[in-house]
């Protein structure tokens, strides 16, 4: 009881973190550090999104940026056909742009739903070292076949002019669009909670920990795992569709290989199976990414051996990153949250 | 006695050159405890695998209630009222007891796409969970994670999650396995009076307890079952003294 208790202050602390560094942009007029704030959600829905399949489905998927480049690539599709007025497709119905979000979500949704059951249904069959590489081959395929699809832009990618609209907010206030961020991490943070504490939590979890156990109790693993993949990529796509309304751009690039790696290393970092875990992970990423790889050189002196070599190092910052990662592999399987509020359950 | 509950005609698996059952055949009666002993090596746990559907058969037929299950998957054997247990106890370690329980009560009911309510709570699995924790006398440790449960108390555990099936029958793998004599003796009490509710395929090392528990005894050697018979057959049988049972049934 004291242990969900320490969770839970944990959680809160990680939520007024993002909460106190809005409110300081906004007192500071930094409308930057908004910007970093939503960067900071949309990588923690990812998150949300594998943490599902990885955290507590222990299905260790590589291969998480096709569904965020689905994602991505629907909303950007949608918009720009919005923008030329043009329809996407006219048969076998017609599909029309918009620059409606409650519109490009569900398709988002839809579409990464159907990429995942192709791709789990196939790579739901190996397992271990097996199942991370098939997940990061078809990811590759459908970065390629991104790349090779000049329709949309190639590798070059699609421009969006203005951010799609959201009923009763203003598309140019940064602070609004952070704000549907935020609901949208919300809500799929509560999508996940209580699917890991209903029936279906209950056979995933133990899927990972015994298979064996879960079939002779009459339950097909394949069958809970494939459902998981999917809905976890759901999550992830919306976070896609998010991401192109962040940068205004859709491009193959949401899909490579990096991408996969940095939603990993969120999930990892925050803590695996953990509610509160992607979002501690994005904080610290994102985090690390900007004041380590950009904010840090502008402050520290550049004169003198010493400081141009610790501005050469920051240049790779990733390192710093690496050397985290390894530090809460070894150390800390909890990750933040498990080093916050204990109880690390040593897994995956 | 009637119509068998299972009925395993000539289920054969090789590996490679290996032959690791031979042809076998099993039956096992309503009411009845039927235990399979054996050497090590003799191909026990194989067959447990075939029956149970892990592993598919070379040849032969499994009938179950009257209906032909060789081409069913392990779950669907489980749903169909076959419930095992392991040799090596298979538990959710890092869940409780109870959730142990309410898996297998879960999958009894067939229904595990429910993606809303808590299911700790839901009194559906938790009840009935509770029931057969109380059963085999593990109600005081329904909240201990499975991993915090002793060797015996996971044993007792198996056999709440096979309860929770409610089975049509039991295939309980060497369920004595590396308990005291104290929990061995109240085990055997307890299955000894499981047999009203579900007929027991025992695969069992402990003598004391096949011999006091067992209507009907098979004994298999090299994948092969070489006798078949009632306790007094199986312990004045030649071929089985000689084969398995030593000294010890002297």
């Amino acid at each position: 009881m004291t242990m969900a208790t320490r969770e839970n202050g944990t959680n809160v602390a990680v939520a007024g973190i993002l909460a106190s560094i809005v409110v300081y942009a906004l007192l500071a007029d930094e409308p930057f550090l908004i910007t970093l704030a939503t960067r900071v959600v949309i990588f923690a829905i990812a998150a949300v999104g594998l943490n599902l399949a990885l955290g507590y489905g222990g299905l260790v998927s590589f291969g998480h940026a096709a569904f965020f480049g689905i994602g991505g690539f629907a909303a950007g599709i949608l918009a720009s056909h919005a923008q030329d007025y043009t329809a996407v497709f006219e048969s076998p119905f017609l599909l029309e742009g918009t620059n409606q979000m409650l519109i490009i979500w569900p398709v988002a949704l839809v579409a990464a739903a159907l990429a995942a059951l192709a791709i789990g249904a196939l790579s739901l069959r190996t397992s271990g070292v097996y199942f991370i590489m098939i997940t990061l081959a078809f990811a590759q395929m459908i970065y390629y076949f991104a790349i090779s699809w000049p329709r949309y832009g190639g590798e070059d990618g699609l421009s969006i002019y203005t951010r799609n609209a959201f009923p009763g907010a203003d598309p140019y206030s940064n602070l609004h669009f952070f704000l549907i961020a935020v609901l949208a991490l919300a809500i799929s943070m509560l999508v996940v909670w209580r699917i890991t504490n209903a029936r279906f939590g209950l056979a995933l979890q133990a899927a990972r920990q015994n298979p064996g156990r879960v079939s002779a109790a009459g339950i097909k693993p394949y069958n809970v795992r494939l459902t998981a993949f999917v809905l976890s990529a759901m999550i992830t796509g919306l976070a896609g569709a998010l991401y192109v309304d962040l940068i205004k751009f859709v491009s193959p690039a949401m899909m490579s290989w990096h991408i996969s790696g940095e939603i990993m290393i969120i999930v990892i970092l925050g803590g695996v199976g953990r509610l509160f875990g992607p979002l501690a992970g994005a904080l610290m990423f994102v985090f690390m990414e900007h004041w380590l790889g950009t904010s840090l050189k502008e402050v520290l002196p550049r004169e003198g051996a010493f400081w141009d070599f610790i501005q050469g190092f920051l240049e790779h910052w990733r390192i710093l990153l690496g050397l985290t990662l390894l530090a809460v592999v070894l150390f800390a399987k909890g990750g933040i949250i498990g080093i916050l509020a204990g109880g690390g359950r040593g897994h995956g | 006695m009637g119509e068998p509950v299972l009925d395993i005609r000539g289920i054969s698996k090789s590996f490679g050159a290996l032959k690791a059952s031979d042809d076998v055949s099993l039956s096992l009666m309503p009411g009845e405890i039927h235990a399979l002993i054996g050497p090590n090596g003799a191909g026990k746990s194989t067959l447990v695998k075939q029956i149970a559907g892990e592993l598919a058969s070379d040849s032969g037929s499994i009938s179950f209630c009257g209906a032909d299950i060789s081409s069913l998957g392990p779950e669907a054997r489980a749903r169909a009222g076959l419930a095992r247990s392991f040799q090596v106890s298979s538990i959710l370690p890092e869940m409780s007891a109870l959730e142990n329980v309410e898996l297998a009560v879960m999958g009894q009911s067939k229904r595990i796409f429910g993606f809303f309510r808590r299911s700790l709570t839901d009194a559906r699995l938790a009840e009935p969970a509770s029931r057969h924790l109380l059963r085999v006398g593990l109600e005081h440790r329904a909240d201990v994670p499975a991993a915090e449960l002793s060797h015996g108390e996971r044993r007792q555990l198996e056999i709440a999650m096979a309860l929770a099936l409610k089975p049509k029958a039991f295939l309980l793998d060497e369920p004595m396995a590396g308990m005291g004599p104290e929990g061995s003796q109240r085990l055997t009490g307890f299955l000894d009076g499981l047999r009203s509710e579900a007929p027991l395929l025992l695969i069992e090392h402990d003598m004391d307890a096949v011999f006091r528990l067992a209507d009907r005894i098979s004994v298999l050697v090299y994948g092969r079952i070489i006798a078949s018979g009632s306790v007094a057959e199986i312990r004045s049988n030649a071929e089985v003294r000689s084969a398995y049972l030593g000294d010890e049934a002297a």
